[in-house]
């Protein structure tokens, strides 16, 4: 009742902050909005490739002579352009090989390394926390994987299951040390994780430059993986999609499991939910936050190991691209959701193999597709503004708390 | 001023908190909102003070026809409100926080607070409210914090003030002075909207009471009229409003807590050198105004408190450094005080909220793996069995009114074999029909043999469910009372008086050397309450 008056012990980090609320709001919307903010994204994008379309700026110079011709250019301009794009990512018959006829198996090898460190994010997510640091993660994996994949000559299989061996705990260690310093310290996660990303990526740098390093090179890169330690490809040489695509599938139906039906899961969810009920209810917050940020670790870790393992062969400083960063966002439009992520995945893993297609075939620069990308990250991080757009009603709960 | 509310009707999407609404409040009186929780009665108000826009109806003053698009609508037309939680900024003054929103300033922006004073003085003076503008509000007592309240709408030039739920926060007798105020306040011909759920203080002040059930005027009633009359006007049925309860018949003592003292991260004492015991089959009632150590007590028996000194000790097992999973294997049921907070996953489903702290233990999990079909079982047989009136067990917790809410706590904690039951607050914010139920229900397990503590800052409720009575003022125990104790020592124990000097001073003031006000007494030592 009185607010005023209750002396509470402040001590442990359970108590939520204004901005996680924020964050939960946003990544517990319902999937019509995320939807929506993708279809919103893409018709801006599309006004964007309409504008900067000099095809357009000529039929609209006698616009008024001639408005159908701006319209029909308009329209030749932006289906062009989204035609390549979901050719791209998908089939594309007009295609000068038929390896590259088949882009939808370039956003499967894509979106593999997205759907394992989206689930790094809904998972923390899910108990939470808001883990920024799934970059980190990657670039951890990807070397502890690397010294095991090329620094060891282990048999087939064995050598394989090392390396995403590897790649996890080195994914699980950078999570972890989030998670400890959380519960320890109550050291903010967000803050904590986004320092470890830039730890990280100085850390793999240094070891590039000595123990990492490819002797045989000038530049800071190691050394290949073993035949022995990479990801069989699923389709043969043709093409890049590997065996990382199971791992993450499996990945998507373990969370999926841990999350909705473990005991495990359901304190995450309830520590997630509301700590101080967790809390009083006997579930140990501090142990919580502590496992989860080593599973969701491990797997921004599996992630590591599906870049170099799957498909970079070595270990440099690019590693991790931007899939780090890229992964918030599919968790975000993915509702941190399982299913949801590994959609948001796909989604996202299309944007990069149709892109470089609409770059080459519909003349349209590729900073599209990131402007899209972002424009997704703001409909959806803002609900309010699709939800006005849509004159959407909020789920109002006040009137029956009157 | 006359204020007329005519056909209000409020709705949130499907549901209808207010359905067409008829209030007169006539210039003058104490016109008291009367309904349960959940009733309606702080939406109409909200529609009264322009914080909601109502869907139909309209609003009159003084027979005019007025839209308030906002409180600084409603405020300039006369309507002050002094909500349930006060909207003070604690760092300021007095004098601050009553210019806030309406200062005036001298030449290049510079406060000028003088006025303010001025007028705070003038009104303290005429209703002797004692209110000094210069102290931090966060250093007052909540009574005198929500005097400033009052201050801050009269500043306003309130004509009617809105009181919502003014005396949750208070000591008997502070309630006691906030009557004498709105009494004077009438005098002074301000009209009073007085909203409670609390039927005695109603029948005391009103001079026209308005029930409310489910967003519709069920029927006004008048001030003299039975108590159990109101209460089935409220609930809608008859009720009893007293509880069946045998005498208890205690057993051996089980629970010991020994020298207690909880302190805070800077050392301050929460409780302070706390000493009982409780028997089996025995309910022991903690009474207080909130935030007096009793949150800490219950607290620390669970183990959610780090710094704890001394000893609980149940069934000879030491509790103190054990861990919350610990203690309630050891057989504590526990009914935190905040439900929504501590009780229960608002977004869980209640089924899930049924096993939150069981989940666990077979058969509801294996290996791991939680059991679905048994939890959604489970979910069934306790919604039928406390009544947790739903749609489906599988619906949020958080869509359950406060009542069915506390039923699903009080159904999950008394679900496994006790050792000890702790309840705190345990029908705050529960409509009258089910605070029956509950009732019962812990009486239920005091007869089945457990020793019960009840924690509340409802005298009512200490007095109705009381084998004996424990008072906590400022973390100190103020002693241990029989069940059947009157109001008025409860009263002076709850203000600070330890319980034989208490006793002392009723039995004077019985013989007739009247002088020191109960009220004088709770004023300064309450001020030092931190």
């Amino acid at each position: 009742m009185s607010e005023t008056q209750k002396v509470k012990d402040p001590t442990p980090p359970v108590k939520e902050s204004q901005g996680s609320q924020v964050v939960r709001e946003i990544m517990s919307g319902n999937a019509v909005i995320s939807v929506l903010a993708v279809v919103v994204a893409l018709v801006i994008g599309g006004i964007l490739i309409a504008v900067t379309d000099p095809r357009v700026s000529t039929a609209s110079g006698y616009f008024f002579a001639d408005p159908g011709a701006t319209l029909s250019a308009i329209w030749s301009s932006v289906s062009e352009a989204y035609g390549a794009l979901w050719r791209g990512a998908t089939y594309d018959p007009t295609a000068r090989t038929w390896q590259g006829q088949l882009g939808i198996f370039e956003t499967l090898t894509f979106a593999t390394p997205l759907i394992l460190s989206g689930l790094a994010v809904t998972l923390a997510f899910r108990a939470g926390l808001f883990n920024i640091g799934a970059q980190g993660q990657i670039i951890l994996g990807a070397a502890f994987a690397g010294a095991v994949g090329f620094g060891m000559h282990l048999p087939p299989v064995i050598h394989l299951l090392a390396v995403i061996l590897a790649g996890a705990i080195g994914g699980a260690i950078w999570g972890g040390i989030a998670g400890f310093l959380k519960a320890k310290t109550g050291a903010h996660e967000v803050i904590v994780t986004i320092m470890l990303n830039y730890i990280a990526i100085s850390l793999v740098l240094y070891l590039l430059k000595n123990q990492l390093k490819d002797p045989t090179s000038t530049n800071p890169i190691s050394p290949q993986m073993d035949a022995n330690a990479m990801f069989p490809l699923l389709l043969g040489p043709n093409f890049r999609v590997h065996a990382g695509l199971i791992v993450a599938i499996l990945a998507v139906i373990g969370v999926g499991w841990l999350l909705n039906r473990s005991t495990l899961g359901f304190e995450y969810r309830a520590i997630g939910a509301n700590p101080k009920a967790a809390r009083t209810a006997g579930m140990l917050v501090s142990r919580g936050y502590i496992t989860v940020m080593l599973i969701s670790g491990a797997l921004a870790g599996l992630a590591g190991v599906a870049q170099i393992a799957g498909t970079e062969k070595s270990l440099d400083s690019e590693i991790a691209g931007s899939i780090g960063f890229d992964a918030i966002t599919v968790a975000l439009l993915g509702r941190s959701k399982p299913w949801g992520t590994f959609f948001a995945a796909l989604l996202f893993g299309a944007f990069k193999a149709g892109g470089t297609s609409m770059a080459v075939n519909a003349d349209v620069s590729i900073d599209i597709v990131a402007v899209v990308q972002s424009l997704i990250v703001l409909f959806i991080a803002a609900p309010p503004l699709i939800r006005s757009i849509f004159r959407i009603k909020a789920a109002r709960r006040e009137g029956a708390s009157a | 001023m006359k204020l007329e509310l005519k056909g209000i009707t409020k709705s949130f999407g499907a549901l209808i908190a207010n359905d067409h609404i008829d209030l007169v409040v006539e210039s003058g009186e104490i016109h008291s909102l009367l309904g349960e929780n959940g009733a309606g009665k702080s939406t109409l108000m909200n529609v009264l003070y322009g914080l909601y826009e109502p869907t139909a109806g309209e609003i009159l003053v003084d027979d005019k026809t007025v839209k308030f698009s906002g409180p600084a609508d409603a405020m300039a037309a006369g309507i002050g409100m002094v909500h349930q939680h006060f909207m003070l900024v604690p760092v300021f003054t007095v004098a601050e926080n009553v210019a806030l929103g309406a200062e005036s300033t001298g030449p290049g922006g510079i406060l000028n607070l003088e006025e303010t004073r001025r007028k705070i003085r003038e009104i303290s003076a005429r209703f002797g409210f004692d209110v000094d503008p210069d102290a931090l509000v966060e250093e007052l007592p909540v009574g005198v914090q929500q005097r400033v309240e009052i201050i801050k709408a009269l500043v306003r030039n309130a004509k009617i003030l809105i009181l919502d739920e003014p005396t949750a926060v208070l000591t008997p007798q502070e309630t006691d002075e906030l009557m004498d105020i709105m009494r004077q306040l009438k005098a002074g011909g301000t009209s009073i909207v007085f909203i409670s759920h609390k039927l005695r203080e109603v029948k005391a002040v009103s001079d026209t009471i308005t029930v409310i059930r489910r967003g519709k005027v069920v029927g006004s009633a008048d001030p003299s009229a039975a108590t159990t009359e109101l209460a089935s006007m409220m609930v809608g049925r008859s009720v009893s409003l007293t509880l069946d309860k045998a005498d208890a018949e205690p057993g051996a003592v089980t629970f010991k807590v020994t020298n207690l003292t909880v302190m805070n991260d800077a050392g301050q004492r929460l409780l302070d050198d706390v000493t009982f015991s409780v028997a089996d089959g025995e309910i022991l009632a903690v009474a207080g105004v909130q935030g007096n150590g009793q949150t800490e007590l219950t607290e620390a028996v669970l183990g959610l408190h780090k710094h704890v000194q001394g000893s609980i000790v149940l069934d000879g097992n030491e509790l103190v450094g054990r861990s919350v999973r610990q203690v309630l294997d050891a057989g504590v049921g526990f009914v935190p005080e905040d439900r929504q907070d501590d009780g229960l996953v608002g977004e869980f489903s209640i089924a899930e909220n049924l096993v939150l702290d069981l989940y666990k233990k077979e058969p509801y999990s294996k290996f791991g793996s939680m059991n679905r079909a048994v939890i959604a079982k489970n979910a069934e047989a306790k919604v039928a069995e406390f009544d947790v009136r739903t749609q489906s067990s599988q619906d949020a917790a958080d869509t359950l009114s406060g009542g069915n809410q506390q039923k699903v706590v009080l159904a999950r904690e008394l679900a496994r074999p006790l050792k000890l039951f702790i309840a705190s607050q345990p029908t705050r914010g529960v409509d009258v029909g089910s605070i029956e139920f509950l009732h019962k229900r812990i009486v239920a397990e005091r007869d089945a043999g457990t020793p019960v503590i009840i924690v509340s800052t409802e005298l009512d409720e200490v007095l109705e469910l009381g084998d004996r009575i424990a008072v906590l003022f400022a973390g100190k125990l103020m002693g241990i009372v029989p069940g059947k104790s009157s109001r008025e020592l409860l009263g002076l124990m709850m203000a600070g008086l330890p319980a034989d000097e208490a006793r002392a001073q009723l039995d004077g003031t019985a013989a007739g050397t009247a002088g020191t006000t109960p009220a004088g007494t709770a004023g300064t030592t309450e001020g030092e309450r931190s």
